[in-house]
């Protein structure tokens, strides 16, 4: 099938569907709107953050089909179909288990002080959940090298790690 | 970022239909470069053709060797089992790249199409003869500390960025391309041009063409091999030098030698002539020694980037000596084997 | 009336506990909302058009390709920039350094590269992208003038000083002739890369402009109150007119200190258009307004064969503006470290076609200390003395520059707690002399500095009926933990539950605040808050004993404890009463009061107030590659009373791990050709990632401070300052390689020394 948003310069939108923290959204979009503005400024999910708009910092991270990625360098159109996680959906991602109000990593954030001001942090916890999902990183080095697209200028990292620690091991011992 | 078309074809045939002969049409798979250079301007495309829908995204075996489809991401191709064990080269490279994010996002097609980080290119504020031709090279006697010491010209000294065309280099890898014209396959080698007095160009890929697959041949080296990788910080930076290393060995006597370097060149750099000093050779730093003289011979300094040969003569004797060991540099732990 | 902490409480329950921060919460399910995210109906978006040349004038721009672009409302530029205030003096904000401060669209005139030279608002974000991209500007270009050295033999004395800035000491002693004479000289020059704050949320305002004509605006501010003043004299309004709001800030080390340009360009254009507009920087842009200047240092040390200083000099030259003097502390700090005769400090700017320099994590004290604490170290090795001992042999218990002891100083304790935790005993000092495999290992320490400073500062809190507390003031939370800590002073205050507290902060129409800076925030509004509780409690305490039947009745204040969301006599629980209790018997709806902190004038009169820390710092280095791990950090402080061992120590891993970065990876380059940094991008201008940091170990050695009644000193700054010198140092202990120039790359170590 070939899609087409008609001719080069109009403003063209295009039909496409998101499930976006579960929730099945039908939207019309313009090409151009990455997934990143199009939560933010569309859908005021604003806990995906623009830090960056590059690909250079991770505060964009979120999770598309459980797979990390930077919002701010995708094209919202081009997800058609995905499912989408941003922080707000985290905690359901467990809840539907029958958990806590939080995700694990967003308790073992708080309790291990892995953030200062904040503005990272819904990517770092994005970014924590695709590292497990991936199970490549086990040790405190791999994790810190899977972890390096997530910049943090408080420099929470050590705490970031020790959170992340600790839930693959609560995850170990279930 | 300008207005443009979008058109989303599911076969490829359709996808060097859309793109025709449109000067300003773009493929976009994981567009991790593409978007980053059109919210700076960089890139103006009329016409994005979405690819990522095509049936390119398999690894298959191939006479012996491995095909890559142009849409396996980096992240798949580098945690693929065969691989890790037949071509870890690769996969190290690969992970030296980037981010765990843009490598789950950036396609194996799209990573040989990454433009140079020069800041020059990026900036439209400043003339740049890559990005707009004529204008003249702002890297020349600028800011150039992480610019290019071999095969620059005076037209551009750009480096290619990537961390997985230097591993693909050393590997032999083939290009498949299809274009109006046919299907037609593309030696690594001769993928990725030097800057001459045409810099806007960065590859030898025709107009209309598209990257269907990357073929892996046979050899891969599993045994003695490195990637070694020196940058400003110790992960998610661009290279200043990075060596791949693959070598054969009989004892202690080298039979077949691959050597390319990232970092110091518009393409990924090799040198036959080293790899054929090399060969025959007993696997000593004296040996290693003498191949890195003989590449960085012809090295040329810009106004900030001398230290880059020195830096690169020590990378090449210690990719060397760690693909010789069967030691090779690991991607997370940051201590240089 | 001398106010102790927590006299009502008699018991510290919170304060001084690890507790989780209060907005952790709202911060991990992306609730928190920060300047660029508050909605309006009727929102429009600004994004600016920046220039592409340091110096000279707009000959012409042409707007007309994008106001032709469907969406698109306006494109202000200098040409058609609706008139506000004409007078300078106006856009002097709060923290403004002597000078003009730069005005956004008021002239063709340029004076940095990536000035806004026009604003183009449009009814989406990608509307107003887009057609910013088609504004072309034809520049009159002057050379400009970036390069710092070039620029040493204009350096001058600023004639106007900045307030809160000490000027250096006059000379004591005669340090040339000592120097000269001196058994054991060292003399070298130190530099320090040009370095930008950013923060992970680039610089954004939202202004809301409300149906009754005032103006709501959500900037990325340190405090609010100098947006606010900023705004009210800018474009002549009333007080009342504009509502500042802040409540999350994703980061600012400084650059949220002063109003910057998208503030002043969202404010304009929703005046102009009578509706709600928010503009947000790109991070390039992040690099067109405020940075730590590179300083030019030299210092030389004479001592005799003990170790002891017998001449200190320390001279700097530091960068600024065209149309500002922006000054900080460079040089002073080595004056108060250490006891010598004979001590000449010298302080001079020059101008530079740049943005105005500004504060950024410990101003001054990173580049000053970085320059003295190295030095102390090759004095170390001339003198043949252990670098803690060298420190021991020239401590001193008072301010040399001041003649007046320290209030408290508990450096020493830092020293041997420091080196215990870090196996200081087990280094050979021996350069080159500890290996392990490939690697080079290198111990270094450094001492760190910052000045203890409290702000005049108020706060409100109100009891309600329901035993609920609300405290607050103008102040920002930048991520420091003042939400949490001024929860923690004001629940133990009054006795209450955690949860039953809720700190309101970053609101002009909350009680005044000083913008949160200088680590100041803790002393200065925790103190506030304090007296506001304990005033609630003195009111709640009259009222309960007025209560029939009260069991508190005939007892003194000084013998009850509140505690439980109780007031009790102490030792004899049964006799108490809940505080929602007092309030409903009393018919009284709430209780509000407000409390006062102000800096202690005779604590000031007799005494210097510094924060001190030691840090000790292993590096294991590739040489031969250049390659440089920092593997291992401890860092002893000395910051008074710790409110929250959780919070606090984060703020010291934070200044740790932008003083590596310091040491080793930032540097914003200039070229100088064209006067413009072109690594602007967190691509390409280094920070620490993950994979750059270790184990960080921090230590808060005891200390009874009595400045203010909580007893606190402040650790936003103290964190990073000294992190460089004890890094370098590493360095050269590892290596033998003495590099005098910041930040430590590859190519140093490979081609130095």
């Amino acid at each position: 099938m070939l899609i087409d948003s008609g001719s080069p310069g109009a403003v063209g939108t295009i039909g496409i569907t998101l499930t976006i923290n579960g929730e099945r959204r039908e939207l019309q979009v313009a090409p151009w709107t990455t997934l990143l503005d199009l939560l933010r400024e569309r859908l005021d999910l604003t806990g995906t953050k623009k830090g960056c708009d590059h690909g250079q910092c991770g505060a964009c991270t979120v999770l598309v089909n459980g797979t990390r990625i930077n919002s701010c360098l995708t094209l919202a159109v081009m997800k058609d179909g995905a499912e989408i996680t941003t922080v707000e959906g985290l905690a359901g991602l467990t809840q539907r288990e029958g958990k806590n109000s939080l995700h694990p990593i967003q308790e073992a954030f708080v309790e291990h002080d892995a953030f200062q001001c904040g503005y990272c942090t819904p990517g770092q916890l994005c970014s924590s959940v695709g590292l497990m999902n991936e199970g490549y990183a086990k040790t405190r080095d791999e994790i810190r090298e899977a972890m390096s697209g997530n910049i943090c200028r408080c420099g929470a990292y050590t705490n970031i790690v020790d959170a992340i620690e600790e839930v693959m091991h609560q995850g170990d011992a279930r | 970022m300008n207005r443009f078309d979008y058109v989303r074809p599911s076969t490829v045939a359709e996808a060097v239909q859309a793109l025709g002969s449109d000067p300003a049409a773009r493929f976009i798979a994981g567009g991790t470069n593409l978007i980053d250079l059109m919210k700076y301007d960089v890139e103006r495309p009329g016409k994005l053709i979405d690819i990522t829908r095509l049936p390119l995204a398999e690894i298959e075996e191939r006479d012996g060797g491995l095909r890559i489809g142009a849409l396996v991401t980096n992240a798949t191709l580098a945690y693929d089992a065969r691989i890790r064990e037949r071509y870890p080269l690769l996969a190290d490279a690969i992970l030296a790249g980037a981010s765990a994010q843009l490598r789950n996002a950036a396609s194996t097609g799209g990573n040989l199409l990454q433009r140079t980080r020069c800041y020059y290119f990026y900036d439209t504020a400043t003339p740049c003869n890559k990005r707009e031709p004529g204008s003249g090279c702002s890297a020349i006697g600028g800011v150039n500390r992480i610019h290019a010491i071999l095969g620059t010209s005076g037209h551009c000294i750009a480096t290619h960025p990537s961390d997985m065309c230097v591993a693909l280099a050393a590997l032999e890898a083939v290009v498949q391309v299809s274009g109006p014209q046919g299907d037609r396959a593309i030696p690594f080698a001769e993928f990725h041009r030097l800057p001459g007095d045409e810099p806007s160009r960065d590859t030898n890929l025709a107009a209309g063409e598209i990257i269907v697959a990357i073929d892996l041949p046979a050899k891969g080296f599993a045994g003695h091999h490195t990637y070694l990788k020196l940058r400003d910080r110790l992960s998610y930076a661009f290279a200043l030098v990075s060596v791949a290393a693959a070598l054969e060995l009989d004892g202690q006597t080298i039979r077949t030698a691959r050597l390319a370097l990232g970092g110091v060149a518009h393409k990924p750099w090799r040198n036959t002539q080293a790899e054929a000093l090399l060969q025959g050779k007993p696997a000593t730093r004296e040996t290693f020694k003498a191949a890195a003289d003989l590449i960085l011979r012809e090295a040329k300094p810009q106004s900030t980037n001398g230290f880059k040969i020195e830096l690169a003569r020590r990378a090449i004797v210690r990719g060397l000596e760690q693909a010789a060991a069967g030691t090779p540099q690991s991607q997370s732990d940051k201590r240089i084997q | 009336m001398t106010v102790q902490f927590s006299p009502a409480a008699g018991r510290d329950r919170f304060v001084g506990s690890a507790i989780s921060r209060v907005d952790g919460p709202a911060k991990v399910t992306g609730l928190a909302k920060y300047a660029g995210e508050f909605a309006a109906p009727d929102l429009a978006y600004g994004v600016v058009v920046s220039s592409a040349v340091a110096k000279g004038s707009i000959r012409g721009i042409d707007a007309s390709a994008a106001e032709a672009v469907p969406g698109v409302i306006k494109v202000i530029t200098h040409e058609n920039r609706p008139a506000t205030s004409d007078k300078p003096e106006d856009y002097q904000d709060a923290v403004a350094p002597p000078g003009a401060p730069f005005q956004a669209l008021a002239t063709n005139r340029i004076v940095f590269s990536g000035q806004p030279v026009a604003l183009v608002v449009a009814e989406d974000f990608e509307t107003a992208r887009y057609a910013a991209s088609l504004v072309r500007v034809d520049y009159g270009v002057v050379a400009p003038r970036t390069e710092l050295s070039a620029q040493v033999p204009e350096a001058y004395d600023p004639p106007m000083k900045r307030a809160g800035i000490k000027p250096p000491p006059e000379p004591w002693g005669d340090a040339e002739t000592a120097f000269d004479a001196a058994e054991i000289r060292v003399n070298g020059q130190y530099r320090m890369a040009d370095e930008h704050h950013n923060p992970m949320e680039p610089h954004a305002s939202t202004v809301v402009v409300e149906k009754d004509g005032t103006y709501t605006v959500y900037d990325k501010i340190q405090g609010v109150s100098n947006t606010h003043d900023y705004i009210a004299s800018a474009f002549d309004l009333k007080p009342e007119q504009v509502r500042v709001l802040n409540p999350y800030l994703g980061g600012g080390f400084g650059s949220g200190l002063r109003p910057q340009y998208q503030l002043f360009l969202a404010m304009l254009a929703a005046r102009d258009l009578g509706r709600s507009v928010r503009v947000t920087l790109t991070r390039d842009q992040m690099w067109s307004f405020t940075y730590r200047s590179e300083a030019l240092q030299t210092v030389s040390l004479g001592a005799d064969r003990s170790g002891k200083l017998t001449a200190l000099k320390h001279d700097a030259v530091q960068g600024t503006s065209a149309y500002e003097d922006y000054q900080e502390v460079v040089v002073n700090w080595s004056g108060v470290l250490y006891d010598c005769d004979n001590v000449k400090l010298t302080y001079s700017l020059a101008k530079l076609d740049t943005p105005t320099p500004g504060d950024m994590r410990a101003p001054g004290a990173v580049t000053g200390v970085y320059a003295i604490e190295t030095a102390m170290d090759e004095l170390a090795y001339a003198t043949g003395q252990d670098p803690i001992q060298l420190r021991l042999t020239n401590y001193t218990e008072s301010d040399p520059t001041e003649e007046k002891p320290f209030g408290s100083k508990a450096l020493k304790a830092c020293f041997q707690e420091g080196a215990e935790r870090f196996g200081w005993s087990r280094r050979n000092p021996q350069p080159r002399s500890m290996r392990e495999g490939r690697e080079l290992v290198g111990w270094g320490m450094a001492t760190g500095i910052w000045e203890s400073m409290m702000m005049q500062s108020s706060a409100h809190a109100v009891l309600t009926a329901d035993g609920r507390l609300e405290v607050g003031n103008q102040t920002g939370d930048i991520g420091t933990g003042t939400y949490t800590i001024l929860t923690q002073i004001a629940a133990d205050t009054l006795g209450l539950p955690l949860d039953h507290v809720t700190t309101k902060l970053g609101d002009t129409n909350l009680a005044q605040a000083p913008v949160a800076g200088g680590s100041w925030t803790a002393a200065s509004s925790g103190t506030a808050v304090m007296k506001a509780c304990r005033d609630i409690a003195e009111q709640a305490f009259k009222l309960a004993r007025g209560m029939d039947n009260s069991p508190l009745a005939n007892v003194d204040f000084e013998r009850v404890v509140f505690t439980g969301g109780r007031i009790e006599v102490a030792g004899d629980p049964a006799k108490s009463v809940a505080l929602s209790e007092i309030l409903k018997a009393t018919g009284t709806e709430k209780l509000g009061a407000t409390g006062e902190a102000a800096p202690d004038k005779d604590f000031a009169k007799q005494y210097e107030a510094y924060t001190h820390s030691a840090i000790f710092v292993e590096v294991k280095i590739d040489e031969e590659l250049g390659v440089v791990r920092c593997t291992r950090v401890v860092s002893a402080i000395a910051a008074g009373k710790i409110l929250n061992p959780k919070t606090a120590r984060s703020q010291i891993l934070g200044g740790v791990v932008m003083g590596i970065g310091s040491a080793l990876h930032e540097e914003s380059m200039l070229d100088h050709r064209i006067g413009r940094f072109m690594n602007h991008n967190l691509g390409e201008y280094h920070v620490p990632v993950h994979a750059d940091i270790h184990d960080i170990d921090v230590i808060f050695v005891d200390e009874e401070d009595k400045a203010n009644p909580l007893g606190v000193k402040g650790l936003g700054e103290i964190g990073i300052v000294g992190v460089a010198a004890a890094i370098s140092n590493a360095v050269f202990h590892a290596t033998g390689k003495r590099i005098r120039h910041l930040p430590i790359t590859p190519d140093k170590i490979v081609t130095e020394g």
